[in-house]
């Protein structure tokens, strides 16, 4: 797991939140600019600080009145060669939609902390994984934290992968709202001589320079177009083996693993694996534990990354289960199926393998996830494995009596 | 595992006390984790906070149903909430207010502790500020972390007097509740 114990002597008790704010500092950003926004807000109030108490040098903080004018300030300050950051969540992140696809399109390695929350209507500032997901199809990277310091650890990795030439697009690093962002816990704060020689400068190869004038996003028509759309999707594969690559260059150096793409947890001889991202890994595991004890062979998959997507990584991982029961936070209205789920049966569908999938969406709005839910959840899909599957994908636990 | 609940209203520092315990049970020498019921802090309104103590690092994210400990910074929370919720059988109760134990009429079968907090707050530190006494009399009644940690975590979070006159605050509730357990 994430925690080296060889770290105890190193690792403060701090919030999560200012943990990834200090990550953030110590990726040397050139310029941020954010708007605060539940649950994201003690980041870029930590980050604000720094900035105040000069401790982020070369770096231009800037205010801006919205979310839409934060990203578009970092699509600037990217094309022109600087290093950039953000932080937002939910309704902040919906209203840079139309941005994300500018930054990614014009291949501007721009890292983002998302915060994750969910959606209007109705106002709800607890944590789901509803808002990163609708932007699944922005074209930006994106990978799902499950503890507080891999929602820190996770920011020099993604420049490292977001910056790399044969990438060169935007990220978002995502951790659960509340649940990680308002936690305290003891973790190690990126140390700034270790974080510099993990990750060098950015050195871009294309800038807005004025001496040497070229254009960003410009224009394409019909006879170019396909072929931007096709070099996004190529810097995407890319990206998939440069992933793994620096989580295990950042394990070297900083003695912490997180997984690569995902993670496998007593899958080794799994009958039934539960599949999720995020928070909710921690709880699951120790339910697992419980199975495990008992003699029951149950295992847990991360996917850590979600963009791209680990389509071989998964397959490899779950072929020999006999259920696989994926957990979504989050939900395609009108396929009544999370987008893991979606996923996860569409890479199985042609590579000869026909284990059952169930999926079931939970925790929506910040609907606590108890330990009793997920062995409900494991009891189910071990009826699966011997009976069949009779509900392919469900919330799994509406209150009847509010209907 | 243990789990602590710390019951309190908006304003009174209950997630500080949650964070500082975190903090103490850590150099300690153990693992720990504290969140607030989030996302509903008004100041005056009954809030809650939760702190999970292990040997073991953490993974657990959901919510504290079945508490060993609670801890009540203020009575009157005793008359709209149900501050016994979930506890373990044999769990402990502290709350802060001058009555006995018996007269409180708590329907619980945890062991119910009292300690006059505000008391020893107004004495030693000059304002009602309970938290961190709380935290003493914790140490004190459950022996789950060290009172010299707790003094140590609350004097890091304040410097200079503040944390000196909560030092000594600290360490009257945790002999306060330590002659009660005599």
């Amino acid at each position: 797991m994430a925690v080296n114990l060889e770290d105890k002597s190193k690792m403060v008790v701090t919030e999560g939140s200012y943990a990834v704010a200090h990550a953030a500092k110590v990726c040397r950003p050139n310029v941020i600019s954010a708007y605060p926004i539940t649950p994201q807000t003690h980041i870029v109030e930590n980050l604000s600080k720094f900035m105040a108490d000069g401790e982020i040098p070369n770096c231009e903080y800037i205010n801006v009145e919205s979310e839409f004018s934060a990203i578009s300030a970092l699509v600037g300050a990217s094309a022109a060669g600087a290093r950039t950051y953000s932080a937002t969540t939910s309704q902040g992140l919906e209203l840079m939609h139309e941005v994300l696809f500018n930054a990614a399109g014009m291949r501007l390695p721009i890292v983002m902390t998302i915060a994750n929350r969910a959606v209007s209507a109705p106002i709800n500032i607890w944590n789901d994984q509803q808002d990163s997901i609708s932007q699944r199809d922005t074209g930006w990277l994106q990978l799902y934290a499950e503890d507080l310091q891999e929602s820190a650890d996770m920011l020099p990795q993604l420049y490292k992968i977001a910056e790399d030439k044969e990438v060169l697009l935007p990220g978002m690093a995502c951790m659960d709202g509340f649940i990680l962002s308002h936690v305290y816990e003891p973790l190690v704060l990126l140390e700034q001589d270790l974080t510099d020689e993990f990750l060098p400068a950015y050195e871009p190869e294309y800038v807005l320079d004025p001496k040497n004038p070229m254009s960003f996003g410009a224009f394409a028509a019909p006879d170019t177009y396909e072929e931007f759309r096709y070099l996004q999707e190529q810097a995407m594969q890319n990206a998939l083996p440069k992933i793994e690559a620096v989580a295990k260059e950042f394990g070297e150096i900083f003695g912490r693993f997180h997984g690569g793409l995902i993670d496998e947890y007593r899958t080794e001889d799994a009958e039934v694996i539960i599949m999720a991202m995020g928070s909710i890994l921690g709880t699951i595991k120790d339910v697992v534990d419980e199975y495990r004890a008992r003699g029951e062979k149950i295992g847990v998959l991360k996917v850590r990354a979600f963009r791209p997507f680990p389509k071989e990584q998964i397959r490899k991982a779950i072929k020999d289960a006999a259920v696989v029961a994926v957990l979504d936070k989050n939900i395609s209205i009108g396929t009544n199926e999370g987008a893991l789920f979606t996923e996860t049966k569409a890479c199985m569908y042609n590579a000869r393998c026909d284990i059952p999938i169930i999926g079931y969406t939970i925790g929506h709005g910040g609907r606590d996830i108890r330990l009793e839910t997920i062995a409900k959840i494991i009891e189910e899909a071990k009826e699966v494995a011997s009976s069949g599957i009779n509900t392919e994908s469900q919330f799994v636990e509406v209150r009847e009596e509010l209907l | 595992m243990k789990e602590i609940r710390i019951h309190g209203r908006g304003g009174q520092g209950s997630v500080t006390a949650a964070e500082l315990l975190a903090g103490a049970a850590f150099t300690d020498g153990k693992f720990s984790q504290a969140f607030p019921a989030f996302g509903v802090e008004r100041r005056g309104a009954p809030v809650q906070a939760f702190t999970r103590v292990s040997d073991e690092p953490i993974r657990l994210r959901s919510q504290i149903y079945t508490p060993d400990y609670v801890i009540v910074q203020d009575a009157t929370l005793l008359e709209t909430v149900d501050i016994a919720s979930g506890i373990k059988e044999n769990g402990i109760i502290i709350i802060n207010t001058k009555e006995n134990p018996e007269n409180l009429k708590l329907e619980t079968k945890a062991k119910v502790m009292t300690v006059d907090a505000t008391k020893v707050a107004m004495e030693i530190i000059g304002r009602p500020i309970v938290n961190t006494v709380l935290l003493g009399a914790f140490a004190g009644a459950t022996g789950e972390v060290e009172v010299e940690s707790i003094k140590k975590a609350v004097k890091e979070r304040f410097s200079g007097k503040v944390g000196e006159k909560n030092a000594k605050a600290i360490q009257e509730a945790y002999d306060r509740i330590k002659g009660k357990l005599a």
